[in-house]
């Protein structure tokens, strides 16, 4: 899950200052979840709003902003409250933001923060995160992830700031090798903390696939203004 | 005199001492105050951003430190650099002519005054030490020759009293084994956590000798907030009474200080001095502890 969580009031009234005539999109998924964009949320919003003296067009809350395909056919149902709205205030992620941004002409204003969570979630909702890095570790490390569970992201264990299984950052908050450590110790592999771990190669974060990666059905859907579509997987 | 890595590989008792640089340009006065000490000391040990706080960098105080004739331990953390500037910053200390280097992982950012600051953690503290051996063997780390190498004597830091020690351990294997030639530890003031964490250490053929934390309590309330707050630091209540007992607290804190420096004198090759404020009273300890 992605967690997002309402702006200040006065910081969404200055986004839509020069904005007459609004539209209120929420996000059923996530942000619904987080209670930050689901029917009640949306509902306040407008509200909010009209009492604040702008015309609303008309509110939806769709399941999952993030998902182009399924926005674009609901949004095209009923296309004139939006066609009507000067701009869009989207209460959901960052992601909603921008793929909604890619279905209308107008500007989609964030009503929403969305919140670090200390990684990525998978797509099913659970606390095991995952940051992309492009060579994973968990063989090394009982399965739990050092870079989203340690909050320095350290390969080889716990730093000085650890104690008592806590992290120095905040009391409560784990120490993410603290976990790593314990599980080692149930499956009777210590062995694994004391092997040294090179530096990451931090490129493999970055978002740059090689063309021939490209040619995939991902690809095909997502990918905008290259020749990707003319070469799907048969 | 002998330098504190022939001192360190000859077996010899050594002496260091924190040095703060300030928050600002305003050096003078602490350099004054460190050249009062600097001769009873083998080496200044240099802090960089100590609590994630922004100060006078660690290199160029270092640098102003050996211009007054002492030499330093230039500690270097991994909070605030990616590999390409620690590297660089490296070349620099070797090119400055500084000794010796103490490889830290560094406090999380939002532990100080920059709270907003972007964490960087590119490396940790045993990359860090791979890479300066490394630089002394005269490549980069991806391979690249250089033209000079470094000559850095490596230190690193372990956490006696951590809960639990047996990870601090394995790392302080580790450490040894990406070339760290001597240790400091977290401040002591139990010298039996000290005396059974380097038994646990010599037991695993960790040979790297261990310069003991010293750091001079101010008050009963400071004990207690670092049994509370400080990773591994675990002040006895028979230290705290004391403390709490004393008419003169300077005098009481001494003789703690130089109790935990006798005590230790046969599992640690040398102490390490955290003065916090109190550069005045080292000679002093010095003295009372007989290490003068």
């Amino acid at each position: 899950m992605i967690y997002s969580e309402q702006k200040p009031w006065d910081e969404i009234k200055s986004y839509l200052s020069q904005d007459d005539k609004v539209f209120v999109l929420g996000c059923g998924g996530c942000a619904a979840a987080s209670g930050s964009g689901g029917e009640e949320q949306v509902e306040e919003l407008s509200s909010k709003l009209k009492k604040s003296g702008w015309e609303v067009t008309g509110s939806r809350v769709i399941e999952f902003l993030c998902n182009k395909s399924l926005v674009g056919m609901r949004l095209a149902r009923n296309s004139d409250p939006i066609e009507e709205a000067d701009s869009v205030l989207g209460a959901c992620c960052g992601i909603g933001i921008q793929a909604v941004g890619k279905l209308v002409d107008k500007q989609v204003h964030p009503a929403n923060d969305t919140v670090s969570m200390g990684g990525f979630h998978g797509e099913w909702p659970s606390e095991e995160m995952c940051e992309r890095c492009g060579e994973c570790l968990l063989d090394y490390t009982g399965g739990l992830c050092p870079l989203t569970m340690c909050t320095k992201g350290l390969l080889n264990g716990a730093c000085g700031g650890s104690h008592q299984g806590e992290c120095e950052v905040e009391p409560g908050r784990p120490c993410g090798w603290e976990l790593i450590y314990q599980r080692l110790v149930e499956i009777d592999r210590l062995d694994l903390l004391v092997t040294y771990n090179e530096p990451k190669a931090r490129d493999k974060y970055q978002f740059a696939p090689q063309m021939d990666k490209r040619h995939s059905l991902f690809w095909a859907i997502e990918a905008k203004g290259d020749d990707s579509r003319e070469k799907l997987p048969e | 005199m002998k330098s504190f890595r022939n001192k360190i590989l000859g077996n010899d008792y050594v002496i260091t001492c924190e040095a703060g640089p300030p928050k600002g340009t305003d050096v003078d006065h602490i350099l004054d105050e460190l050249d009062r000490i600097g001769s009873s000391i083998d080496a200044f040990n240099v802090t960089d951003q100590q609590s994630s706080v922004m100060r006078l960098g660690s290199l160029a105080f270092s640098h102003l430190i050996s211009d007054l004739g002492y030499e330093t331990i230039y500690q270097l953390t991994c909070r605030d650099r990616n590999r390409i500037a620690l590297q660089s910053d490296l070349l620099s200390a070797e090119a400055l002519g500084l000794k010796n280097v103490l490889a830290l992982t560094g406090d999380y950012t939002t532990m100080g005054d920059h709270p907003g600051a972007r964490p960087v953690f590119d490396l940790d503290s045993p990359q860090l030490l791979d890479v300066i051996g490394q630089l002394n063997s005269g490549v980069d780390m991806v391979g690249n020759d250089l033209e000079g190498s470094t000559d850095l004597f490596p230190g690193a830091v372990v956490n006696p009293g951590a809960d639990p020690v047996e990870p601090q351990l394995f790392k302080a294997r580790m450490k040894e084994d990406l070339g760290a030639k001597f240790f400091q530890t977290q401040a002591i003031y139990d010298p039996e956590i000290l005396r059974v964490f380097v038994n646990k250490l010599r037991k695993l053929e960790v040979k790297v000798p261990v310069l003991a934390g010293v750091l001079p309590l101010k008050s009963a309330g400071m004990a207690k907030f670092m049994n509370e707050n400080i990773a591994g630091v675990c002040v006895p209540d028979r230290v705290i009474e004391k403390l709490t007992g004393a008419e003169d607290v300077v005098e009481a804190s001494l003789d703690i200080c130089v109790e935990v420096i006798c005590e230790t004198r046969d599992i640690a090759q040398g102490v390490h001095l955290m003065p916090m404020g109190w550069e005045n009273q080292m000679p002093e300890l010095m003295r009372r502890a007989g290490l003068k």
